[in-house]
């Protein structure tokens, strides 16, 4: 078994490449892309440590960290496709006025 | 974990025979379904395709007159035919996604046969080997992640050709293939609860034991619903008729692969029924016993078993095992066929309401009904 | 062998990621992250967490993902409506914060490593993980449901036309 030093790094550094993606893309698809990697990138720390304690919490913890991402993934979409359908844009820059 | 001690040799001999029996068995497929679908309407099927100077050899002509008029030569003509078509990729469509979707189609398909166990433990030399590629622990779980990707090759074939049909086509596919798994990975868990294991080997073995003393208790036996269930959803993930609207030519030309042609159709092609051929392995060893004979342990092939006074040593009923399997497959195959070529296509909207409002209902019913009888 | 792998996997989900910021087309970005995810599960495996490297591909790779993807040819959003590619001091600050604070995570993690004791047998498998969260966690579980339940009525009711 590798240090799982390893793992936490190469966690962090997917962590990063996602919020890159958050805050720069404009496109709402993208970002929720990103956003997505930041949730593995957590659960591979949660995966790594629960390997390093021989605890398998961690694995819980990932296990309800996927499904939240899939409810959230179902709304967002759904959201964006409303979003969509009223201003036929999904660039998060023009999409900044709270009336709907 | 022995996987990585067991892995070298012996699962690289399995993993090779396995891929070349399924690439093997795709044009004797092609060959099959002609036939079927000529049985269906009253027809000769393929007879035509012959090669003239074979016939003419002295010794083995007759052999390949014979073969002609079968029509086993035809599949032949029709791989050639697809290796020297135009490759046609349209303007201003995505390329590389182009050439990468029927890969993407092709590669799940046949990596999912991986788990499924062909044959009994068999004794080589000192060792015991399963006749299986993976005996995995997530078993199952491992399929359905593999066909959780098929609707990938279908989406990104439809989108990648900038055509309408293709994109229409491409959505129908991925909507049904996501809708008809959830009902399918839930058809399934019933069989799950009752053999305590995701592990295909376990399940397998978990039908050979009998029930009052004389049913086998085959999945079928204990889960007749969800049999009938997973068959329905499996089959619709196949995309074939009735289930074919993703294609359906009088609609919307060809679907997602409109503009596929040459090898890359034919991959397409190949993935189908390859697919096919996955389906009925994985539904012989849910329901119905896998590579088991009826009233015959697993065990024998280990240690050879007397019938009537005469020894008949272990590898004789491993290959009688194998022989079940593969004619246990064959016959799903055969049904997929028959039922292919029996019913009309499906409205898009009736796919959807039997996927989510029929089939999906009744097997979250048999779960709970399954349920409360282990509890009871 | 393990740490070949680690390498090569690793490379391949960073590289994965980047696709996902980088690439205009956001359906070659999808399929970017579904790589990514690949490789991902593959790294899940390394750390003896088959249930979960199962998950990934199942849950993610192989329903989410593809509802990404969904959605993306349901808008047809190709590059030219995206508008042309900018870089703006913004973005480089972003970038360069977002750096400063992978680095400030990155160096207590690898601290934090080191190599781990020999796992059980069932660590990591369906029965080890299934049995932890039917036992331990069947509230937050069923709380899971309770969500998932939710979350398809939201996204019924937001996605609908017409009532």
């Amino acid at each position: 078994m590798l240090n799982t030093g390893l793992f936490l790094v190469l966690s962090a550094v997917l962590f990063c490449i996602g919020a890159v993606g958050v805050v720069t893309r404009r496109n709402a698809i993208v970002a929720f892309m990103s956003i997505e990697i930041m949730f593995n990138a957590a659960n591979l720390a949660f995966l790594a440590f629960a390997r390093q304690h021989v605890d398998m919490t961690g694995h819980a913890a990932a296990f309800f960290v996927m499904a939240v991402a899939a409810a959230e993934a179902a709304v967002g979409l759904a959201i964006i496709i409303a979003v969509f359908r009223r201003k036929a844009t999904v660039n998060l820059d023009e999409l900044r006025e709270l009336r709907g | 974990m022995n996987t990585a001690a067991a892995f070298p040799l012996a699962a690289l001999v399995k993993a090779t025979v396995v891929l070349f029996a399924i690439v093997g068995f795709s044009p004797v497929m092609t060959w099959f379904e002609r036939k079927i679908s000529a049985l269906a309407q009253d027809r000769m099927g393929p007879n035509r395709a012959r090669v003239p100077w074979l016939e003419k050899l002295p010794l083995i002509g007759g052999l390949f007159r014979f073969l002609g008029r079968i029509g086993i030569v035809h599949p032949v003509a029709d791989a050639l035919k697809m290796i020297t078509k135009e490759d046609f990729v349209p303007d201003r469509a995505d390329k590389l996604v182009h050439t990468l979707a029927p890969w993407i189609a092709l590669v799940p398909a046949f990596v999912t046969f991986a788990v499924v166990p062909f044959g009994p433990d068999i004794r080589i030399g000192a060792t015991i080997q399963h006749l299986q590629v993976a005996n995995l622990e997530v078993g199952i779980l491992y399929i359905f992640a593999l066909s959780s990707l098929a609707p990938y090759g279908a989406a990104l074939a439809g989108w990648s050709s900038n055509n309408k049909f293709s994109l229409l086509g491409a959505l129908r596919a991925s909507a049904q293939m996501i809708s008809y798994e959830v009902c399918m990975g839930a058809s399934a868990i019933g069989l799950f609860m009752i053999y305590g294991s995701l592990r295909l080997e376990q399940i397998v073995l978990g039908q050979q034991d009998l029930l009052w003393g004389i049913v086998p208790k085959w999945g079928v036996v204990v889960q007749p619903l969800a049999a009938i269930l997973f068959f329905a959803a499996a089959y619709a993930e196949t995309k074939r008729a009735p289930f074919d609207t993703p294609e359906g030519d009088s609609e919307i030309v060809a679907g997602y692969f409109t503009e596929y042609s040459g090898m890359k159709f034919g991959m397409f092609y190949t993935a189908e029924f390859v697919e096919m051929i996955v389906l009925a392995g994985l539904y012989v060893s849910l329901f119905f016993g896998g590579y088991l004979i009826p009233w015959v342990p697993a065990g024998w092939a280990l240690t050879g078993q007397a019938v009537a006074g005469v020894m008949v040593p272990g590898f004789v009923w491993a290959l009688l095992m194998l022989g079940a399997f593969l004619l246990k497959v064959a016959f799903f195959v055969f049904l997929q066929f028959q039922i292919r070529w029996t019913l009309p296509r499906f409205r898009y909207d009736q796919v959807m309401r039997l996927g989510w409002k029929i089939l999906l209902p009744l097997s979250l019913a048999n779960i709970l009904v399954t349920g409360l009888v282990m509890l009871w | 062998m393990e740490l070949a792998l680690f390498v090569l996997f690793g490379t391949l989900a960073v590289l994965g990621s980047l696709g996902v910021v980088l690439s205009r087309n956001p359906v070659r970005g999808a399929l970017w992250l579904v790589g990514a995810l690949f490789c991902l599960a593959v790294l899940f495996i390394l750390t003896d967490a088959h249930l979960l490297a199962a998950l990934e591909v199942l849950v993610y790779a192989g329903a989410v993902m593809v509802l990404f993807l969904f959605v993306i040819m349901l808008l047809n959003l190709r590059e030219e409506e995206l508008g042309p590619r900018r870089f703006t001091p913004v973005k480089a600050l972003a970038v360069a914060g977002t750096v400063y604070l992978g680095w400030l995570m990155a160096v207590p993690m690898w601290k934090a490593g080191r190599v781990p004791p020999a796992a059980p047998a069932d660590y990591g498998t369906v029965e080890g993980v299934g049995m932890l969260i039917f036992k331990n966690y069947l509230l937050p579980f069923e709380m899971t449901s309770l969500l998932l339940l939710a979350a398809v009525v939201g996204a019924v009711m937001l996605a609908k036309r017409r009532m």
